[in-house]
């Protein structure tokens, strides 16, 4: 399913790299950490998240992710939206805590 | 040019996880014995005992007994759950930079049975009063604006043994944020610098790398250290001088 469906679908809001959303999602995965991220997230796959640091847009731009999910409507840092529209990596807002955004989506058959 | 010996992260009894006997005489004496030159007193998002341990520290250079600096810090929590060592020298700053954080700590009560209990003292080590607040947990203030916040005080920043997997920089962040403007990275014992330039190639060579104890109980002051060389007596201006080698000064991990 591409990134941009799943959107639409769940009805995110998109904070920034709206048209970069037409990659393939391959699969997901949720940690706050960044070193666990590093370690353990594919490219191509969504990355659910609280963690709302600028660096979440390096780490995931590095992997290949294809949109990070801040869950819990968690606020984020104008420098992060700011980094993810240059770094052209699409960054979402769930307003749903990260374990029921993660059941709506294996609910899509992520 | 001095070698000073510096322990510049040392909890007391303010810290719910440190152990009882972390007051001020007791840590002043252990510092002495560890033939230390100079500590810093870092409790978790707290400033509580920092000046009665400098007081401490004045009774015992009066009797003669040490010529100990105590500098004046804490360990803050950021928002980003990264720890970061917060350092200055007048009591003024300290306060001024307390009550920063006070704003930005969560308002939830500390469970002294769960926890540990927080104890401010006085300089004797008698029971003041206790800090009501969850001061383990995170101030909602984010690791690059405290950094600037510190630093504009006058202030030592130096993110806490970045090393560590909890609250250690680079586990939480995954990398070194570009263009993080600290004094020096705190690693833990777990490594030696060598190793940890090898293990985190995204710190810039610039950046100094120090270590110190994190004591929470007596034993532990002291057991790692930092020599900072420096042209004259230390303070947070010259310690900083000695982390950039200005004129010829440094400082190492021996």
């Amino acid at each position: 399913m591409k990134a941009r469906e799943i959107v639409e679908q769940l009805g995110w809001q998109v904070l920034a790299g709206a048209d970069h959303l037409e990659n393939e999602v391959s699969g997901g995965y949720a940690a706050d950490l960044l070193s666990c991220v590093m370690a353990g997230a594919e490219a191509g796959h969504l990355w659910i998240t609280l963690q709302t640091h600028t660096n979440i847009v390096a780490v995931a731009s590095l992997l290949g992710i294809s949109a990070i999910v801040v869950a819990e409507g968690a606020p984020v840092p104008a420098d992060t939206v700011q980094k993810a529209e240059q770094q052209e990596m699409p960054l979402v807002s769930s307003p749903d805590p990260v374990y029921q955004t993660i059941a709506q989506l294996i609910k899509l058959g992520i | 040019m001095r070698a000073y010996r510096a322990d510049l992260h040392v909890h007391t009894v303010l810290s719910a996880c440190a152990e009882i006997e972390m007051i001020p005489p007791l840590i002043v004496e252990e510092a002495r014995l560890k033939g230390l030159d100079i500590i810093a007193i870092t409790d978790h998002n707290a400033t509580g005992n920092a000046i009665a341990v400098r007081e401490a520290a004045a009774e015992a250079h009066r009797r003669g007994e040490t010529e100990l600096t105590v500098l004046l810090g804490m360990e803050l929590q950021t928002r980003e759950e990264v720890d970061l060592l917060c350092i200055f020298d007048t009591p003024e700053v300290l306060e001024a930079w307390q009550s920063i954080v006070d704003e930005q700590l969560l308002p939830m009560p500390n469970d002294p049975e769960r926890f540990g209990p927080q104890y401010v003292v006085d300089r004797e080590g008698t029971l003041v009063r206790e800090d009501p607040r969850l001061l383990q947990a995170p101030a909602m203030v984010g690791l690059e604006e405290a950094v600037d916040q510190v630093q504009s005080m006058g202030g030592l920043a130096i993110p806490a043994h970045i090393d560590r997997q909890h609250n250690g920089l680079m586990a939480m962040l995954g990398l070194w944020p570009a263009g993080l403007n600290v004094d020096a990275a705190e690693i833990s014992p777990n490594m030696r610098p060598s190793q940890a330039r090898q293990a985190f190639n995204s710190i810039p060579e610039h950046v100094a790398l120090v270590s110190h104890s994190d004591a929470h109980w007596l034993d532990w002051i002291g057991h790692v250290m930092t020599i900072y060389e420096l042209h004259n007596r230390p303070t947070v201006t010259t310690l900083r001088q000695a982390l950039r080698g200005i004129e010829g000064q440094r400082a190492y991990v021996p």
